[in-house]
């Protein structure tokens, strides 16, 4: 049993991952609302989103009418209370306990019972957050990966109290909308950021313990294992200072030592090398083009 | 450049019949030992040993972080039972020449094989990255945080990976996960590196 979704909110639209959820709702026919604190983020999401079907048109993957049909689908506002008619809210706001608890209870009082509050989190827990929203039966985990409107996976996370409805509504909303679910538990990081985080630390920290040079080391997983992307290459394509706050959110409720921020990393964004967005991390960068260190 | 093999046994690096072995010559700048005791010779250009899971100081000896010659360890990266791939971990010691650097770069690399300088450290750069994850993995499986398809479609999907780890480390051989994990945490002493339960029950049963 699930129940109906006809239009879809997303909160954090005007970030670079909203914006993705965003065009993925659209895309698969959903009336979507956009919300964000700022018209002006949300300009700047809708810029992203034009773009984005843009060259939809420009490749001839889409026609120019669809696109037009598209972007009707999608509204923007700043006011929470426009959300009251969403069957479907997916957060993507700051990664912060608080703020998610916050935003949840609020929509609580302004959305319809049967309305289904979903968690873009990727490293809190679904039941925390779940905790503060006076519906945690009705509350999922739904972890997109970056770019969503490019990637297929989500990451599907019931917490301890999420009904089989909740579960069932949000599988089917994920296959509906063209996307991979895959189902785990809620445990810190889920299955994608559990295994990645503390692997990406160790290949930082094999830089610090002097294995090898970091060009070396991405050279060694891409020719050695056939990953498309070397971990220091990724690291600095996420950013140094995302980084270390994926560390902060993620050791303190995992207690893994690999998980914590290796030294090199606080130093190198103390540095102000923050990797691909500052031209400099692990390698440096000069437009698209990227030089070994 | 040349190269000269001396060989006792299967070679990890290049099984029988790999085009590598029948390229050797007789006589040459380069000498790779594959199983063979290592003779050091100063008139090389280099002098290479195919390394296991041990390091390179278990042949040559160390001498307070001074050590280093012509003589470099090296493996080409094989994941288990896995063919071998086209990567060269060679292994430096610090005052390793770097002539004999070049020399046995030359050599793989004229033989079409990639490159990559490592530190004489336990588990070289791919197991000491690698292995941890898959031992998490393991754990996870037994944990039920998922199924094994769908964390090998997650890593898949959401990384990029060719193959997910589950998929990887069963491939390999969770009993020679078993033996490099052992290996890595006896030099380590760190919990990520103990060996998994399934690599354990499976090397029990090897």
């Amino acid at each position: 049993m699930t129940s109906a979704i006809e239009t879809v909110a997303v909160c954090g639209a005007g970030g670079t991952m909203g914006a993705g959820i965003a065009i993925v709702a659209a895309r698969a026919g959903w009336r979507t609302i956009c919300y964000d604190l700022s018209m002006e983020s949300l300009e700047n999401g809708a810029r992203q989103t034009e773009a984005f079907f843009a060259k939809s048109v420009e490749r001839g993957k889409m026609s120019a009418a669809d696109k037009e049909a598209l972007m009707a689908r999608l509204s923007r506002t700043a006011s929470l209370d426009d959300l009251v008619k969403a069957d479907l809210v997916i957060e993507a706001v700051y990664e912060d306990l608080a703020v998610k608890r916050q935003l949840f209870g609020a929509l609580n009082i302004i959305c319809p019972a049967h309305t289904v509050f979903a968690s873009n989190t990727s490293t809190l827990s679904i039941t925390e957050i779940a905790g503060g929203s006076g519906r945690d039966d009705r509350v999922v985990g739904l972890h997109f990966c970056l770019p969503a409107q490019l990637m297929r996976l989500i990451e599907v996370s019931p917490g301890l109290n999420t009904s089989e409805r909740t579960l069932s509504t949000a599988w089917a909303w994920c296959e509906k909308a063209g996307q991979l679910p895959v189902k785990t538990q809620d445990k810190p990081g889920f299955i994608l950021n559990a295994l990645l985080i503390p692997f990406l630390n160790d290949a930082i920290r094999a830089v610090e313990a002097g294995v090898a040079s970091a060009a070396d080391i991405d050279t060694a997983m891409k020719v050695g294992l056939g990953y498309k992307m070397g971990p220091l290459e990724l690291i600095d394509l996420v950013g140094l200072d995302t980084m270390v706050r994926l560390c902060e959110a993620f050791y303190p409720v995992t207690l893994d030592p690999r998980a914590a921020a290796p030294p090199l990393l606080r130093r190198m964004v103390a540095a102000g090398r923050l990797g691909r967005k500052t031209g400099r991390g692990f390698f440096t960068y000069d437009g698209h083009a990227m030089f070994g260190a | 450049m040349r190269y000269a093999i001396q060989q006792e046994g299967e070679s990890r690096s290049f099984p029988t019949g790999d085009a590598f072995i029948a390229g050797a010559s007789d006589t040459a700048e380069v000498t790779i030992h594959l199983g063979t005791a290592l003779v050091a010779d100063d008139a090389k250009a280099a002098v290479l040993v195919e390394l296991g899971t041990e390091c390179l100081g278990v042949h040559t000896g160390e001498a307070g972080g001074e050590e280093g010659s012509n003589v470099l360890g090296f493996a080409r990266y094989r994941n288990g039972a896995d063919a071998p791939s086209q990567l060269i971990e060679l292994v430096r010691q610090p005052n390793s020449k770097l002539e004999a650097i070049e020399a046995a770069r030359a050599v793989f690399e004229a033989a079409g094989f990639t490159v990559v300088v490592c530190a004489d450290q336990a588990g070289r750069i791919i197991d000491r990255l690698v292995r941890p994850k898959y031992n998490a993995a393991l754990r996870f499986l037994d944990e039920g945080l998922a199924t094994a398809n769908d964390m090998d479609t997650t890593c898949r999907l959401g990384l990029g990976y060719p193959v997910g780890p589950i998929e990887r480390v069963e491939r390999g051989g969770l009993a020679y996960h078993y033996d490099v994990t052992k290996a890595l945490f006896d030099a380590y002493g760190t919990p990520a590196y103990a060996p998994a339960r399934r690599a354990a029950v499976a090397k029990k049963r090897h």
